[in-house]
Order: structure tokens, then C-alpha cells, then sequence
């Protein structure tokens, strides 16, 4: 696998299982205009997964974005940790849906430089798409934090249970350096700033207390999961797992 | 830029024919999404279009609908581009695409995606049915993923917004 092909494989499987994550959402969410605002950012990211899968595809020489998504073991997706973790209940949902669309800010605003056309496109499209996601996620988490006492304990439980997945992010994999040193990417640590300006902005005008940091990372990024991936291929892959090629 | 084959033209013509699967209305023209039409000659007819959103599901649909448009009127090889950049925006869509949602009960985009205004304020939405300014947004998403959900504060009809991306 080339440094580029990995690389695409990192955003595009965060993005991929995100959106699977959140369309489990779909038709249980509190209310139906936030049913609605799930299932749209989950169709955004999707959309994101399928350029980058199918750019990654090609890059391959064969296969498809399908059988990237639909026919890899869990060990050889690359996705951030936190992005596989369990819903939980709304607020944890929130949570985690502000510290990556946070992150993707970054991400894309940096990547629209890329030496690689395909993700420099990619990330010029996708950061108009994040600006409405980060908008979504933030204001839920300071409408939350600031609410009642029951909303802010829930929603600063799950920030307390999801920051160790945050360090992640910005320590590099091996594809993440190589890409860096090939001038696709930037660094990872060269975003922790700017992501931590942001999120603390909102942690204080949602009267949340930002947790201490950890300096143990995940290492999604390099293949190594928590048990919540597997579960969740299980689902995402049944079909063309149990049906080799069924369409629809 | 290279004038226009009547061939070109033609082909232009047809596309207006071509609706956006979602809202109707709006032809795959006015929407804005369609960068180039070129006559490859031997090589068939190619059109570049632009999804309006990455995750859109009417992408699709509207690649498909101009193939299928282009061959029922004799062409018979046609291929169809995704073009992501520069990426799509809603100052594209058509004055005459404005007023068909209006009509239709869609509030169109506020201002231009480049206003500085939009850095500072919340945009003055319009309701497509009495014109009033005064409204409110009830939620940034909505059916498809280009509108945001409002409600209008005079006559208090929700409707729907198409978004400034």
C-alpha cells in the first residue's frame, strides 16, 4: 500500500464509520429535526468515505470503494478510535461528533494544500460541509452544557469518557508521516493548537470543564481497535459478506 | 473559451429538460451543477457535473437522467464527468432558479456565500409566503441536504431554506 492510498484510508474510514455510526440514529433521535440533522451530516461524511475509498481503490489498481468498505477485516481499517465508539445517548453522540467535526476543520483547511489533487479537491468541498456540522455539534454542546443540571452532568460524563480518544489525533501513524513527509498531508501535531483553541471556546461558553489529557494514544489510525469495530462491521457488512455481489 | 458547436448547443438545450430529482422544479441548469458540455466527436458527448453536495444522493440520479435524456435524442455515446472543483456553491444556482423556489415555497439563499456579512450575522430569511423578514431557524438541516428548516414569525408557516454553502 502506497503512503497516499493508507493516507486516504485514514480520513475516509473516520469518515465512513461515523457515518455509520450516526445512521443508527435514524428514527431514534430526540426530536425529528435532530433525526434529520444526523442522517444529513451521516450523508455528508459518506459522501466524503466514497471519494476517498474509490480514490484509494484506484490507486490500488483494483477493487472497488465497495469492496473497501464492505469486504476488509476490522484490522484494516484506519479510522481514528473515537469515531468507532458507541453512541451512548445523545449528549455523548454530541460529544463526539464536536471534538472530530473540530478536528476535520483543521484537517480540511490544511489538506486543501495537498500535493495530492484528488484530496486537495476533496477538502476544498468538505470544509463548506463541516462549517454547518462543527455550527450543529457546537451549539447542541453549549445548549446542553449550559441547560439543566441533568443535561450538563451528561453531556460533561461523556467528554470526561471520550477526551482519551482525542490524543490520537495528532500523534502521527506511519502512514500519517510519510504522507506528511510527501507534502499530502500536514503533520497531525501541527493541528493540536488551532483544534484546541476551538474546542476550548466552547467548552467555556457551555460551562464545561475540558479534562485533563492523556498521554496514552489509540491506534485506530494504525489498525489496532477497540472491540466497538467489529461489532459494527458485523452489521455495516452482513449483506455482501452473507451475498457476495448482491445488488440492489 | 471555445465558442460553442451548435452541436454544444443543442446538448445545452436538452439539459433543460433534465430536472433535479429532488426539487423538481429546478432544472439540472438553473441548479447550477452542469460546468461543461463538450462534443468529443468519435468519442461520444461529455458532460461535467457538479454534485452539490459530496454525500447527495440526487448526484446520481441526474447523471443518470442526462445520460438517459441525451440518448433518447440520438446521442448515443455520453459520458458523464463528476467535477469536484472548485466545488459547487449556491451562488450558482440561476436568478430564474430564485424565483421557481420561491413559487414553490423554498426560501432561496439569503446573500452570497461571499458577503462579508455572513462572518457576523445570522442572514435575514425571507418566508416565500408573505414575505415577511421576520423569521426563524428551527433547524440547520432539513429534507435534502442543501435546506435548513424555519419558521416564519408573522404568519407562522414553517418552510424550508436552501442553504448558503
Amino acid at each position: 500500500m502506497t503512503p497516499a492510498m493508507s493516507y486516504q484510508l485514514t480520513v475516509g474510514d473516520t469518515s465512513l464509520i461515523l457515518a455509520q455510526r450516526l445512521g443508527e440514529w435514524i428514527g431514534h433521535a430526540p426530536a425529528l429535526e435532530e433525526d434529520l440533522a444526523l442522517a444529513n451530516i451521516a450523508l455528508d461524511l459518506l459522501g466524503q468515505a466514497r471519494y476517498l475509498l474509490s480514490h484509494a481503490a484506484q490507486l490500488q489498481g483494483s477493487g472497488s470503494e465497495d469492496d473497501l468498505a464492505f469486504l476488509r477485516d476490522p484490522q484494516d481499517f484506519l479510522n481514528l478510535s473515537l469515531v468507532e465508539q458507541p453512541n451512548g445517548d445523545f449528549g455523548q453522540t454530541i460529544v463526539r461528533q464536536f471534538l472530530v467535526d473540530a478536528w476535520q476543520l483543521e484537517l480540511f483547511e490544511r489538506l486543501q494544500q495537498s500535493s495530492e489533487p484528488k484530496l486537495a479537491e476533496l477538502a476544498a468541498k468538505a470544509i463548506k460541509e463541516t462549517r454547518y456540522h462543527f455550527r450543529f455539534s457546537s451549539g447542541w454542546v453549549v445548549r446542553l452544557g449550559d441547560g439543566t443540571e441533568e443535561s450538563h452532568r451528561r453531556v460533561q460524563t461523556a467528554l470526561d469518557a471520550l477526551w482519551r480518544f482525542t490524543h490520537e489525533m495528532f500523534v502521527a501513524s506511519p502512514a500519517e508521516q510519510e504522507a506528511a513527509a510527501l507534502g499530502i498531508a500536514p503533520d497531525p501535531a501541527s493541528l493540536a493548537a488551532d483544534w484546541s483553541r476551538r474546542i476550548d471556546e466552547v467548552l467555556k461558553e457551555a460551562t464545561l470543564k475540558r479534562p485533563a489529557d492523556v498521554a496514552y494514544a489509540w491506534h485506530g489510525k494504525r489498525g489496532q481497535h477497540s472491540e466497538h469495530l467489529s461489532r459494527l462491521l458485523a452489521e455495516m457488512q452482513f449483506m455482501q459478506r452473507t451475498y457476495p455481489g448482491a445488488q440492489w | 473559451m471555445v465558442a460553442a458547436s451548435s452541436v454544444e448547443r443543442e446538448i445545452w438545450r436538452l439539459l433543460a429538460d433534465v430536472p433535479d430529482p429532488e426539487i423538481p422544479i429546478l432544472n439540472v441548469i438553473e441548479l447550477g451543477v452542469v460546468r461543461y458540455v463538450r462534443d468529443e466527436h468519435e468519442r461520444g458527448i461529455a458532460v461535467g457535473v457538479s454534485p452539490t453536495y459530496t454525500g447527495c444522493p440526487a448526484t446520481e440520479v441526474i447523471q443518470a437522467s442526462i445520460k438517459a435524456r441525451l440518448q433518447q435524442a440520438g446521442f448515443e455515446t455520453v459520458r458523464v464527468d463528476s467535477v469536484l472543483a472548485p466545488p459547487w456553491t449556491s451562488d450558482w444556482l440561476t436568478d430564474s432558479a430564485r424565483e421557481k423556489l420561491r413559487e414553490y415555497g423554498i426560501a432561496p439563499p439569503a446573500e452570497s456565500v461571499d458577503s462579508p456579512r455572513r462572518l457576523w450575522s445570522e442572514p435575514t430569511v425571507r418566508c416565500p409566503r408573505c414575505s415577511s423578514q421576520h423569521s426563524e431557524r428551527v433547524s440547520e438541516f432539513a429534507s435534502t441536504p442543501c435546506k435548513a428548516l424555519y419558521r416564519c414569525t408573522s404568519c407562522l408557516e414553517p418552510f424550508e431554506y436552501f442553504k448558503c454553502i
